[in-house]
């Protein structure tokens, strides 16, 4: 068997790739963060999306849900949704847009002020997550929450992951993929935006300068939804 | 005024006994749509992640503040030392305690996970207005079962005034917490302002009050007992201030959005073009809930002590009804998440009208509550002496011309 040089440099490549993923894979995880280390404030972790390059598919949402477990019983009205798609049309100009809407990961969440017992909370590094272990159930974070990112379990759960505990009763909302962030990796809405090639979706740490976020933030302007509450939202916008 | 004597509730029995039978139906029917909207989940009632709070919680929050409301009474005779009031107070004490333990059994009902309850009284976030009703609704049972001591027991009846006072305070600042859960809400334009905490007070007065008054009447007549003009005229006209001075806050609170270009979608909403909460505001809100009473209770029709009743029955609905508008209609206009813009699509209802239809088992656990409340103050007027023996307008004013006859025939 003789192979043509375009052939060999083909095979040659996927080998090279083939031993590298797993490589690539250890420095991952060596970069994370390991379970028994607390999450600290030296992270604000933070996801900036980018308008004009969100195109007119719900490829994040998709992933959310595969990701996260959660899913609907053609029950719009009460069917949870972590992530959703919104379009909107300029009032003035008629210009149309559309976006992902999810948590937004405040570093004032009104959510976690108004939470009776303490549920609802902020992790170190930003992460606003509802421990499902305390959740009463009494839905005061969604009449709280400026963006309505947050879904009452209003039915049984089944096929959960052991990652992301749902429960009937509970409160639960976008956790920024919190168990892919503090094995080092991006979460699952971000990744499928790149995966499709849009690349509307960054995610890093707010706090480190050098970030790739961060550099996008300080190089264009961008803006927060409801500026006007002054919650300093984890979640940023830019073209709205 | 002379010694006041009490006793237990001695009204024949089978009528009681029938009362009590229908209550405790009413709370078993109850108890069951909460059984099954636990066991199913909530989508089985109208609410939904639009509207997260529903039905149950017009009722429970209308019995809590109503609560507070209930306590005036006795707040008028310990407080402001109106001696007229003081046969009055042990009921006003009692009915406090009763409709705060309905409420706040429809509360913790329609919670997602009501086998938590220990979670919530063991776990604090000391910033959640939430958080400081838990001690204020603990401690308001606690405060009351107090002060009826006072009032009940003779040798502790000289510190029924500072108790009182004590009470009197609790339960303002208990009004200030119910009215701050919605007044706390930034994101929300029907809430989000201070005018809450004191609307809440006055219609705590309001509502505790014709509820107050329909147990009084039903009991004293129940029981075969005079109830005088003089207290009954007193007890009228002070509701009708109560009523009155509803419908102003209201206004004041509609006339302050009005004026805030931001606050004019949710005021067209509630006022104008809001179809079932437009409907409940000015039908029953408005003119059933306070014209009418008003009308009544200030007129020559507020003779008849059956209209006075009706008057004091349309303040409860009325209150119902506002409660329905404040916070379901709160709730169903759409926050507003990108001003400036509208949003032609969305999986999550951005920036719609939610709908909401109450469901039978959230309005069957709502009257439980209600239920709940009249079980427990019926009970307790049975086995123990709340209620005056007589409230004559002989008993009532010494300086009353019946008075004068009785001394005359006395004489």
């Amino acid at each position: 068997m003789s192979l043509s040089r375009r052939q060999f440099i083909g095979i040659g490549g996927a080998a090279v790739a083939a031993m590298a993923a797993p490589g690539l894979r250890l420095i991952e995880l060596a970069n994370a963060r390991s379970p028994a280390e607390a999450a600290t404030s030296l992270q604000r972790w933070g996801l900036l999306v980018d308008i004009s390059k969100c195109h007119d598919c719900d490829a994040c949402v998709t992933a959310c849900s595969t990701e996260n477990g959660w899913y609907g019983h053609n029950r719009p009205a009460s069917d949870p949704q972590w992530i959703r798609k919104v379009t909107l049309k300029d009032n003035q100009s008629g210009y149309v847009e559309t976006l992902p809407v999810m948590c937004q990961h405040c570093e004032e969440p009104p959510c976690v002020d108004v939470c009776p017992t303490g549920a609802s909370f902020k992790r170190a590094d930003g992460i606003v997550l509802v421990d499902k272990h305390i959740c009463i159930g009494c839905r005061y974070c969604m009449m709280a929450c400026p963006y309505k990112a947050r879904s009452f379990v209003h039915e049984d759960t089944t096929n959960q992951k052991p990652y992301a505990p749902r429960g009937k009763g509970t409160v639960e909302s976008c956790t920024l993929c919190v168990q892919r962030v503090d094995a080092g990796r991006i979460p699952a809405c971000v990744e499928a935006c790149n995966k499709d090639g849009h690349e509307a979706m960054v995610f890093g740490d707010l706090n480190d300068k050098s970030s790739e976020i961060s550099k996008r933030l300080a190089s264009a302007p961008s803006t927060q939804l409801r500026p006007d509450l002054s919650l300093n939202t984890g979640v940023r916008y830019q073209g709205i | 005024m002379a010694h006041i004597h009490y006793r237990e509730f001695d009204g024949p029995g089978p009528g009681f006994y029938a009362v009590l039978g229908v209550l405790g139906a009413l709370i078993l029917i109850g108890l069951a749509a909460a059984l099954y909207m636990e066991h199913n989940g909530h989508w089985v009632t109208g609410m939904s992640n639009q509207i997260v709070w529903g039905t149950p919680h017009v009722f429970a929050v209308f019995l809590i503040v109503a609560a507070s409301g209930a306590l005036n009474v006795a707040s008028i005779a310990s407080v402001f030392g109106r001696q007229l009031y003081k046969p009055l107070s042990r009921l006003s004490g009692l009915l406090a305690l009763t409709l705060l333990a309905g409420g706040l059994a429809v509360l913790v009902l329609d919670l997602g996970r009501p086998d938590r309850l220990t979670v919530a009284m063991t776990y604090y976030n000391f910033k959640s207005i939430f958080a400081w009703n838990i001690f204020l609704y603990t401690g308001f049972f606690a405060v009351v079962a107090v002060y009826l001591w006072m009032m009940m027991e003779r040798r502790m009846n000289d510190y029924s005034k500072p108790v009182g006072m004590f009470a009197f305070l609790w339960r303002l600042t208990l009004t200030t917490g119910t009215g701050s859960i919605f007044g706390f809400l930034v994101a929300r334009d029907a809430y989000d302002t201070a005018v809450m905490a004191p609307m809440f007070i006055i219609m705590s007065f309001s509502y505790g009050l014709a509820i107050y008054l329909l147990v009084l009447m039903a009991a004293m007549r129940g029981s075969g007992r005079e109830f005088g003009d003089v207290v009954f005229g007193r007890l009228r006209i002070l509701l009708g201030v109560f009523v009155a001075a509803v419908l102003y806050f209201a206004t004041v609170y509609h006339l302050t959005n009005l004026y805030i270009t931001q606050r004019h979608g949710i005021e067209g909403f509630i006022l104008v073009h809001g179809g079932q909460f437009t409907t409940m505001f000015w039908l029953g809100q408005i003119i059933l809930g306070g014209v009418v009473p008003l009308a009544i209770l200030f007129s020559g029709v507020g003779k008849s002590r059956a209209m006075v009743a009706l008057a004091a029955v349309l303040v409860i609905l009325g209150g119902v009804a506002q409660m329905y508008v404040t916070i379901i209609g709160g709730q169903a206009y759409p926050m507003p998440l990108f001003p400036g813009k509208t949003i032609v699509a969305s999986s999550f209802f951005d920036g719609q009208i939610a709908t909401y239809t109450p469901s039978l088992p959230e309005l069957a656990l709502g009257v439980g509550g209600f239920a709940l409340a009249l079980a427990l103050a019926a009970f307790a007027l049975k086995v123990l002496p709340f209620l005056p023996q007589s409230l004559s307008d002989a008993d009532a004013d010494p300086h009353h011309e019946s008075a004068a006859k009785k001394q005359a025939a006395a004489a």
